[in-house]
């Protein structure tokens, strides 16, 4: 039986108690936000998207503004070519400014479950402008904006191209990554966007793409190579890279950080991810495994030395020459066959 | 064996006469690698002269250093073979980037998981396929086409006791709405829980058999559930204050009647006087009792379902003893 020990309420217990239970409960649903999946598929995608102790990869989303160039649309399209599986294009134009109002980025983020944006748009003001940002909790992190200079697309350069979905080496250089906060954080901005999957292996041969983020006098270079392993004397190849796919010459614009301690509040990492370190174990010189045993203390007067069994175990000689009742030592059992 | 050999020799005659380009680069003090992250962090400074000349080339070329100094540190891993590949273990990445989500809060177990947790039920697995009698088939034990339905019998024997003109395919389905029912407002009440949130009293969810307890609160709820909330609702002669109203605590007034006021003051001198402590035997008992539950279960091993063992058991093991015949060496 089933007894609510809420204090009483003015509802009416009648006899169609069901019916208000369905109602009661449907409210209850819509303003609890407590959404009960009718299929496995629905369910299974909604477990996705809830927070977890090991994330998944982050999903890219590629957004153009209200008025947009060739080039800024061939960038987004390559980048995004560059980043699939992990990534969505929007093909519709949306007409809004994500440093003004990031309410529309949220919401299309959240739908699409992406962490990481990056938005294209062009005027007169800002030519060629290229914004990228992440996300946490729904919330817009950190936004970085910057203009293209110059782009080169990948369909340009004739040469073969690798493979899509491959994790990149990313090499971020340049001094000036190291001068400030802002700096580093925005060095932090390059790594998370262009990491790619988060692997605990790597197949050596699948080591093919290499992602270079340049600062040179205040502007960044953007390019990508494809690795050629070439014999050398070693185990280890020696490294060539040929010149592939899009390269993007950046001039930096605005900026807008998270504050320190929502940025630390998104590093905290769950106590279960780390693994426990066991303590009281030890090792040798010679390998052997050691460890400490702690006793209370002994009052040495009062130990128990009497009738310990270990202590009962008669030594070899006296074992032979134990005699039987008859008075006669037992002979050896002879083994027939022997 | 030769032609390894010659083969070797040639390797070292080439790399002696230099045909193969060295793996060694350069200022490798400033290049920071981020194995976990496929990173390599180049501080090296480009001077903006020569940049200026031959961008491309001195772009890729800081590229390959960094990347050549990455892949040496790459194939010193351990590593292990896989269909011809080698795949190799990375470690840690050492850079802290942001979650995407925060972490998530541990859910607070529902009112049937901690009983179960106290009284250490186990979570015995049962099978998902069932022998049905009727169709001689396999069925699941629950959801779509499961095996012995109750409610798509065609043939419901009308008990002795019960109405004969009442419906007894109408009784069992309404009996599984209510069942259905109850569940959900069970699910619910343990998410308002989790979320600390109220749930509003809905009143009593129907059952079959009412006690006189449910049947006192819903006459309480009944008497209450009018416009004015019950102010105007008329009692019986004889009814006594419904349990389930009323204040939760009743205090008398301070000053009024003395003669209440002194028998209190002098019934307590006399408690205190007395020297024996007041004890709730009922109480004290299921208190021990409780206590006794719950250090059992902090003691037991937290399993749970328990454990399957295959094969063999240790009970049919034999350790010496029976007639083995010994084949090959004896152990002493």
């Amino acid at each position: 039986q089933v007894h609510s020990n809420q204090p009483v309420s003015t509802f009416a217990c009648s006899v169609s108690c069901l019916t208000f239970h369905e109602s009661f409960l449907t409210l209850l649903l819509k303003m609890q936000r407590i959404v009960k999946p009718k299929t496995q598929q629905g369910r299974r995608a909604l477990e996705k998207k809830e927070p977890k102790v090991h994330e998944n990869t982050k999903n890219t989303l590629f957004l153009r503004g209200g008025n947009t160039s060739l080039t800024i649309t061939q960038a987004l399209k390559e980048l995004h070519t560059l980043k699939k599986p992990n990534a969505t294009l929007f093909s519709k134009k949306n007409a809004t400014r994500p440093f003004e109002d990031q309410s529309t980025v949220e919401f299309f983020s959240s739908k699409a479950d992406c962490s990481l944006f990056m938005f294209g748009c062009h005027s007169k003001k800002r030519p060629n402008n290229l914004v990228i940002g992440r996300l946490f909790d729904g919330q817009v992190l950190d936004m970085a904006e910057f203009g293209v200079d110059k782009f080169v697309s990948m369909n340009s350069i004739k040469t073969q191209k690798t493979a899509v979905g491959l994790k990149p080496c990313v090499v971020i250089s340049g001094d000036f990554f190291e001068e400030n906060d802002d700096a580093k954080r925005l060095k932090n901005l390059f790594i998370d966007f262009f990491r790619g999957e988060n692997v605990n292996k790597v197949c050596l041969t699948g080591l093919e793409h290499v992602l270079s983020v340049h600062a040179v006098n205040g502007k960044i270079y953007i390019r990508n190579y494809r690795v050629l392993l070439k014999k050398s004397g070693s185990r280890t190849p020696r490294v060539e890279l040929e010149f592939m796919g899009p390269s993007l010459d950046l001039s930096m614009r605005r900026t807008r950080y998270a504050s320190d301690d929502l940025f630390k509040r998104a590093l905290k990492k769950p106590l279960t991810a780390k693994p426990k370190k066991k303590k009281n174990i030890s090792r040798d010189d010679l390998g052997n495994k050691l460890g400490r045993v702690h006793m209370k203390t002994q009052n040495f007067e009062k130990l128990q030395a009497r009738k310990l069994k270990g202590l009962k175990r008669k030594g070899p000689a006296e074992k032979k020459t134990k005699k039987t009742d008859t008075g006669v030592a037992k002979r050896r059992k002879i083994d027939p066959v022997s | 064996m030769a032609d390894t050999q010659t083969l070797v020799d040639d390797i070292l005659q080439d790399t002696k006469e230099g045909k193969f380009k060295s793996i060694q680069v350069e200022n490798v003090e400033l290049i920071e690698l981020d194995e976990g992250n496929l990173l390599a962090s180049n501080e090296n400074k480009i001077e903006v002269q020569k940049f200026r000349k031959n961008r491309e080339d001195i772009l890729m070329q800081s590229t390959r250093d960094a990347t050549q100094s990455l892949f040496n540190s790459l194939w010193q891993l351990p590593f292990e073979q896989v269909e011809g590949n080698y795949i190799v273990t990375l470690p840690e990445s050492k850079t802290w980037l942001p979650r995407e989500k925060p972490v998530p809060k541990k859910k607070p177990l529902t009112k049937w998981q901690e009983y179960a947790k106290l009284k250490g039920v186990l979570n015995k697995k049962k099978s998902r396929m069932v022998w049905d009698e009727v169709t001689k088939k396999y069925k699941p034990r629950w959801g779509y086409q499961r095996a012995n339905d109750d409610t798509k019998e065609w043939l419901i024997e009308v008990p002795d006791n019960a109405d004969p003109y009442e419906d007894q395919f109408a009784k069992r389905k309404t009996a599984k709405g209510e069942r259905v029912a109850k569940n959900e407002l069970q699910r619910l009440r343990n998410i308002a829980r989790a979320q600390k949130t109220k749930v509003p009293g809905i009143g009593l969810t129907p059952t079959e058999q009412p006690s006189k307890d449910h049947l006192s609160k819903a006459l309480a709820v009944a008497y209450k559930s009018t416009a004015s909330l019950g102010k105007f609702t008329e009692k019986l002669r004889k009814e006594k204050p419904s349990k389930f109203t009323g204040k939760k605590r009743k205090f008398e007034p301070s000053i009024g009647d003395l003669k209440k006021e002194k028998e209190k003051q002098l019934h307590m001198l006399d408690i205190s006087a007395k020297k024996i402590p007041k004890i709730d035997v009922t109480k004290a008992a299921n208190r021990v009792l409780r206590e006794g539950d719950e250090q059992r279960s902090r003691e037991r091993p937290s399993r749970k379902t328990p454990k399957k063992h295959k094969g063999k058991s240790s009970f049919t093991e034999k350790k010496g003893g029976g007639n083995k015949k010994s084949r090959g060496k004896r152990k002493k």
